[in-house]
C-alpha cells in the first residue's frame, strides 16, 4: 500500500487509513427514505382533505339548529331540520353501554388475569373467543340484536336493544385493553400485599385496579367512542326512520347520529347533504375529542414502573 | 455441566473480592481469616425453641424438583441466614415458609413445614392467615404506589386489625424500622419518592405494622448501596428481639455479621443433568464460618467453592 | 404504646385454621365468571341467531345453488339464490383497498418505526392512532359526495364510473385501514429489538438496509397480521359499500367502474327495510351473514397465530 506510484490514482477507498470524510453518495438511500415519507404525508394530506371537505360542505349548518331542531324527511322544513333526536339518541344509548359493557369488561379482564388459570382448556378458549370477537364484523352483532335480542328475547327495535348490542360489540375492546393495563402493574406489587395477609380481592381491588386505571380508562373511552361511530348495526336493527321525537325510556324508539347521517345521505336533495355534513361535523368533534382524552390520558399517566 | 461449573458461573460477584484476599494456605487451616469476618462470626445464639420446622421439605415446580429434602429449624426471636450460590434453591425455600409458592401457578410443597407444630400445608390452614403471621421483605424495595401513611396503614386495614389508632401504629412501626425521623413530615407523600435504601425501611415498617411473629426476608439489602445496607443491617439486629427473622443472602459476610444461625446451600446437578437446590449445613453462624463440618461449606466460605 | 388489641406475643401459636369466612371472596368469584361467560355467550348468541334461519334458507335453496349461482336476487320476482355476485363483490373492494392500504399504511409504519425522529414519532402516532376512530359512515360520505365527483371528473369518458361504483368504495376503504396497518406494523418494527438493529449497522449497513432486510424480516408476523386485520375489516365493512359501492347483485360484476353489492351491504339493504321474518328473504340475510361470519373467522384465526408468534419471538 506504500509503493510509490508515479500516476495519481484515485485512493482506494477501502485501504487502511483511507480518508472517512469521502461520502459516497446513495441516490437509492434518499429515495427510500423520500417515498416513506411521502406515504405518511399522503396518508394524512388525503385524511386532513376530506375532513376538511366536509367541514367546508357542512359549514352553513353548523349553528344552534343542528342540536336543538327535530330531523325531518319534509324537503319544505329542511331549513329548520337538526338532529337533536339522534344526538339525545346517541347519548342515551352510550350511557346505556358504558354501564352495560364497562363493569362486564373490566370484570372479565380481572377474571382472566389474575384468577384464571391459562393452563385450563375453558380459559384459553375463552382468550381465543375474545380475540375472535373482536374481529367480528359489527353487522353480524346487528343480527344478533335483530334474531336473538330483539326477536327471541321480544326487546324490539329499542333503545335498549341498541344499546345491548353496542356493548357486546365493543366488549372486547374493554377486555383486550384492561388485561394490558391489568398485566403491566408489576407482579412484585401483588406479592408485597399478598405478604402482608391480603387476600385477593383485597390485593387486586386495593392494589392493582388502582394502578390500572389510567390503562382502564383509555381503552373504555376509545371503546365507547367506536360505539358511537358504529352505524351498521343499527342499520339491521331498524333505526333507519326520521325519528321527530327524543328517546324516552329503555324501549323507546331511536335513531343515533351516524344513523341519522346514513338517512340524510340516502336522500339526494342537496341540502340534505349538507345536513348530512353538519350532522358529520358533530359526530366527529364528539368522537376525536373522546379519542384525544383517552390518547392523552394514557400518554400522561401512563406508569413506568 | 459440572457442579464446578455452574457454580462458578453462578457465584456472586462480592465473593470474587474474598478470593484474591483469602491466604492461599487456607486448605491446611480452619477458615478463620476470611476478609470482613470477624473470628468470632455471628450473634451468639440464645438458647430459644423452635418457631418452625422444615423437614424433609423440597419445591417443586410443575415436575422440576427446584429444592430437595430441607430439614432445618427456625429459632424464635433469633436471625437465621440462608446462604449459598445463586440457583440453590434458599429463595425458593423461604417462600415456602408463608406460602407465598402458593401463587406460583404449579408450584408444589412436599414434606412438613410446622409452625408452633402445625402444618403450615394442611388442608385446612388459611394461607391468609399464614401470611398474616410470617410477613415478608422483598429484594427490590416493593412500596406501593401510595402514601408513605398508606403503606403502613395497608396491612392493619386489610387485615381487619382493630386499631384503636391508626396514627399511633403508623408511627410505631416506622419509628420501630427507624424510618420515623426521615419521613415525618412527608407522611403523605408518595412511597415511591423516598431513595432505595428508605423504600426498603418503609416495606420492613409495613411488614411489622401487621404484628407479625415472624419476618421473612429474601436479599433485602441486594439493590441497596453499603450505607443503606449497613442502616438496614443494624435494623434488623434490633428486630430481632421481638422477631423472629429469616435472612436469605448471597453475601456472606452480611450473613456473618447479622445472623445468629447459617444454614448454607448448593446446588447439585444429579445424573439427568437437572440441577437441584439442597441444603448442606445448618449451624450457628459462629460455627459454620469457623469451623465448618461440611467440605463444601468451607469451600464455599473461603472462596475457593467446588 | 399499645396502638393494637393484637400483639406479636398473643398471635403465637394461635390457630392457622381458615377461622373467617370470606364472602366477598367467593362473591367476586362468581361475578368475575359470569362477566367472563359474557363473551362465550355472545358466540353462542351468534351463532344460534345465524344457524337456524340459514338452515331454513339451505331447506328451501341447494347448496350448490348458493355457492355457484351467479344471480343474487332475492327482492326480485325472479329469485335466485347465488351468492357469487356478492361475494366478488366483496373481493374486488378489498383487493382495491389493500392496493392502497398495504403500501401507504407500510410506509408510513417504516418512516414512523426507522426515520422519523422521537419528537416527532410522538406527536404523529398519536395523531394515526386517533384518524383510525374516524366512524365508517363518515368514509362513506366522502366517498361519494368528494371523491366520486373528482373521479369521475378525471375519467370523462362514456363508460365511466358510475354515481356508485366499487372502485370509489375501495379507494375509500383503503383509506379507511390505512391507520390501522400503519398502526399495527409501527408496533411489531418498534418491538423488534435495538440489538439486532445495531447489529446491522456495525456491519456498515445502510438505513434503508436495516429496514428492509432486518427490521421488516423481523416484524414479518407483526405485518402480516396487520394487513390480514386489514382484510378483515375491509370485509366486514359495511357502511362505505352500501352508501358508495352500489347495488347490482343480478350477475358477477367484476369491473370496479360499476356498482355492485357485497355481502354486507347486501344485508345492510334488506334487512334495513321491512321483510317479513320467516320468509325466504329474511333468511337470505342469515345466510349470507353466516358466510360472512366464517370467512372472517378464518381471517381472525390466522391473525391471531401471526400475533401470537411475533409476541413469542421477542417478548
Amino acid at each position: 500500500m506504500s509503493t510509490p506510484t508515479l500516476t495519481p490514482t484515485r485512493p482506494d477507498p477501502s485501504a487502511p487509513g483511507a480518508a472517512l470524510t469521502q461520502r459516497r453518495s446513495r441516490p437509492g438511500e434518499l429515495a427510500f427514505r423520500v417515498a416513506m415519507q411521502s406515504c405518511l404525508a399522503v396518508a394524512f394530506g388525503v385524511l386532513a382533505s376530506l375532513l376538511g371537505w366536509v367541514l367546508i360542505k357542512g359549514w352553513n349548518r353548523l349553528d344552534s339548529r343542528l342540536w336543538t331542531e327535530m330531523p325531518t324527511g319534509l324537503t319544505s322544513r329542511l331549513d329548520t331540520a337538526g338532529v337533536q333526536s339522534a344526538l339525545v339518541g346517541t347519548v342515551w344509548i352510550i350511557s346505556l353501554v358504558a354501564v352495560i359493557c364497562l363493569p362486564i369488561g373490566v370484570l372479565s379482564a380481572i377474571y382472566l388475569e389474575e384468577y384464571a388459570n391459562n393452563t385450563r382448556w375453558y380459559n384459553r378458549l375463552l382468550e381465543l373467543n375474545i380475540q375472535n370477537l373482536a374481529g367480528v364484523p359489527s353487522i353480524i352483532f346487528g343480527i344478533l340484536g335483530l334474531g336473538i335480542i330483539a326477536r327471541t328475547l321480544g326487546l324490539g327495535f329499542t333503545v335498549i336493544t341498541a344499546a345491548i348490542v353496542l356493548s357486546l360489540l365493543v366488549l372486547p375492546v374493554v377486555i383486550i385493553a384492561s388485561r394490558e393495563a391489568i398485566r403491566a402493574v408489576p407482579q412484585s406489587i401483588r406479592q408485597a400485599s399478598y405478604a402482608l395477609g391480603a387476600t385477593k380481592w383485597q390485593t387486586v381491588s386495593r392494589q392493582v385496579l388502582p394502578s390500572a386505571v389510567p390503562g382502564i380508562a383509555t381503552g373504555s373511552i376509545l371503546a365507547l367512542s367506536r360505539a358511537i361511530g358504529e352505524a351498521a348495526p343499527l342499520l339491521v336493527l331498524g333505526a333507519v326512520t326520521f325519528i321527530t321525537f327524543n328517546p324516552d325510556g329503555l324501549d323507546s324508539a331511536y335513531t343515533a347520529l351516524p344513523i341519522q347521517i346514513f338517512t340524510f345521505i340516502a336522500r339526494s336533495q342537496s341540502e340534505y347533504t349538507e345536513l348530512a355534513a353538519g350532522a358529520i361535523v358533530l359526530l366527529l368533534t364528539i368522537v376525536l375529542a373522546m379519542n384525544s382524552i383517552a390518547i392523552f390520558v394514557r400518554n400522561r399517566f401512563e406508569k413506568r414502573w | 455441566m459440572s457442579i464446578r461449573d455452574v457454580s462458578a458461573a453462578a457465584s456472586p460477584p462480592e465473593n470474587e473480592s474474598e478470593v484474591t484476599t483469602v491466604n492461599p494456605d487456607t486448605t491446611s487451616r480452619p477458615a478463620v481469616n476470611i476478609a470482613g469476618v470477624q473470628p468470632a462470626a455471628g450473634h451468639q445464639p440464645r438458647p430459644t425453641t423452635p418457631v418452625m420446622e422444615l423437614s424433609g421439605v423440597s419445591v417443586y415446580y410443575g415436575a422440576y424438583e427446584a429444592v430437595r429434602g430441607t430439614s432445618m429449624p427456625i429459632q424464635e426471636k433469633q436471625i437465621t441466614a440462608m446462604i449459598g450460590p445463586s440457583g440453590c434453591g434458599k429463595s425458593t425455600i423461604l417462600r415456602s415458609l408463608n406460602r407465598m409458592n402458593d401463587l406460583i401457578p404449579g408450584a408444589r410443597v412436599t414434606g412438613s413445614v410446622t409452625y408452633h407444630g402445625q402444618d403450615l400445608y394442611a388442608k385446612e390452614v388459611d394461607p391468609i392467615e399464614v401470611r398474616r403471621r410470617i410477613g415478608m421483605v422483598f429484594q427490590k424495595p416493593n412500596p406501593f404506589p401510595k402514601s408513605i401513611y398508606d403503606n403502613v396503614a395497608y396491612g392493619p386495614r386489610v387485615t381487619g386489625m382493630k386499631v384503636a389508632n391508626m396514627d399511633d401504629l403508623v408511627e410505631k412501626a416506622l419509628r420501630d424500622a427507624a424510618l420515623w425521623d426521615e419521613v415525618k413530615d412527608k407522611l403523605k407523600t408518595s412511597g415511591l419518592s423516598l431513595s432505595g435504601g428508605q423504600q426498603q425501611r418503609l416495606c420492613i415498617a409495613r411488614t411489622i405494622a401487621v404484628k407479625p411473629e415472624i419476618i421473612l426476608m429474601d436479599e433485602p439489602c441486594s439493590a441497596l448501596d453499603p450505607i443503606a445496607t449497613a442502616k438496614i443491617e443494624d435494623l434488623m439486629f434490633e428486630l430481632s428481639n421481638d422477631y423472629t427473622i429469616v435472612i436469605v443472602t448471597h453475601n456472606m459476610q452480611q450473613a456473618a455479621r447479622v445472623s445468629h444461625y447459617t444454614s448454607f446451600f448448593t446446588a447439585e446437578v444429579d445424573e439427568k443433568q437437572e440441577r437441584h437446590g439442597r441444603l448442606v449445613e445448618f449451624s450457628p453462624t459462629g460455627k459454620l464460618f469457623t469451623n465448618p463440618t461440611d467440605k463444601r461449606t468451607e469451600d464455599y466460605i473461603t472462596g475457593r467453592f467446588g | 404504646m399499645t396502638t393494637s388489641t393484637r400483639s406479636a406475643g398473643s398471635a403465637a401459636g394461635n390457630t392457622l385454621r381458615r377461622g373467617r369466612r370470606r364472602p366477598v371472596e367467593s362473591i367476586v368469584q362468581v361475578l368475575l365468571v359470569a362477566a367472563a361467560l359474557v363473551s362465550i355467550v355472545t358466540t353462542v348468541g351468534i351463532i344460534i341467531a345465524l344457524a337456524n334461519p340459514t338452515i331454513e334458507f339451505f331447506q328451501q335453496v341447494s347448496i350448490v345453488e348458493f355457492f355457484t349461482g351467479t344471480s343474487w336476487t332475492p327482492t326480485f320476482l325472479q329469485k335466485a339464490y347465488g351468492v357469487l355476485p356478492l361475494v366478488s363483490a366483496t373481493i374486488v373492494v378489498t383487493v382495491i383497498a389493500l392496493v392502497i392500504a398495504v403500501p401507504i399504511g407500510l410506509g408510513s409504519a417504516i418512516y414512523l418505526a426507522e426515520y422519523a425522529k422521537p419528537g416527532t414519532r410522538k406527536v404523529l402516532k398519536p395523531v394515526v392512532e386517533l384518524l383510525a376512530g374516524v366512524p365508517t359512515v363518515v368514509y362513506g360520505f366522502v366517498a361519494l359526495f368528494a371523491l366520486n365527483p373528482l373521479l369521475q371528473k378525471w375519467w370523462p369518458t362514456e363508460n365511466g364510473p358510475g354515481f356508485q361504483n366499487l372502485l370509489i368504495a375501495g379507494i375509500a376503504m383503503g383509506i379507511m385501514i390505512v391507520p390501522t396497518i400503519a398502526s399495527i406494523s409501527e408496533d411489531a418494527m418498534s418491538s423488534v429489538p435495538r440489538s439486532l438493529r445495531e447489529g446491522a449497522y456495525a456491519l456498515a449497513s445502510t438505513k434503508m438496509q436495516v429496514s428492509t432486510r432486518v427490521v421488516v424480516p423481523a416484524a414479518i408476523s407483526g405485518i402480516v397480521a396487520a394487513v390480514v386485520l386489514g382484510i378483515s375489516r375491509a370485509v366486514g365493512e359495511t357502511m362505505i359499500v352500501t352508501i358508495a359501492g352500489g347495488l347490482t347483485s343480478d350477475r358477477v360484476v367484476f369491473n370496479p367502474l360499476e356498482g355492485a353489492a357485497t355481502m354486507t351491504a347486501f344485508i345492510a339493504n334488506i334487512s334495513s327495510g321491512d321483510i317479513p321474518v320467516g320468509s325466504l328473504d329474511y333468511d337470505s340475510v342469515f345466510a349470507v351473514g353466516a358466510l360472512l361470519f366464517l370467512i372472517t373467522f378464518a381471517l381472525n384465526a390466522v391473525s391471531i397465530r401471526m400475533v401470537r408468534r411475533f409476541r413469542e419471538v421477542y417478548e
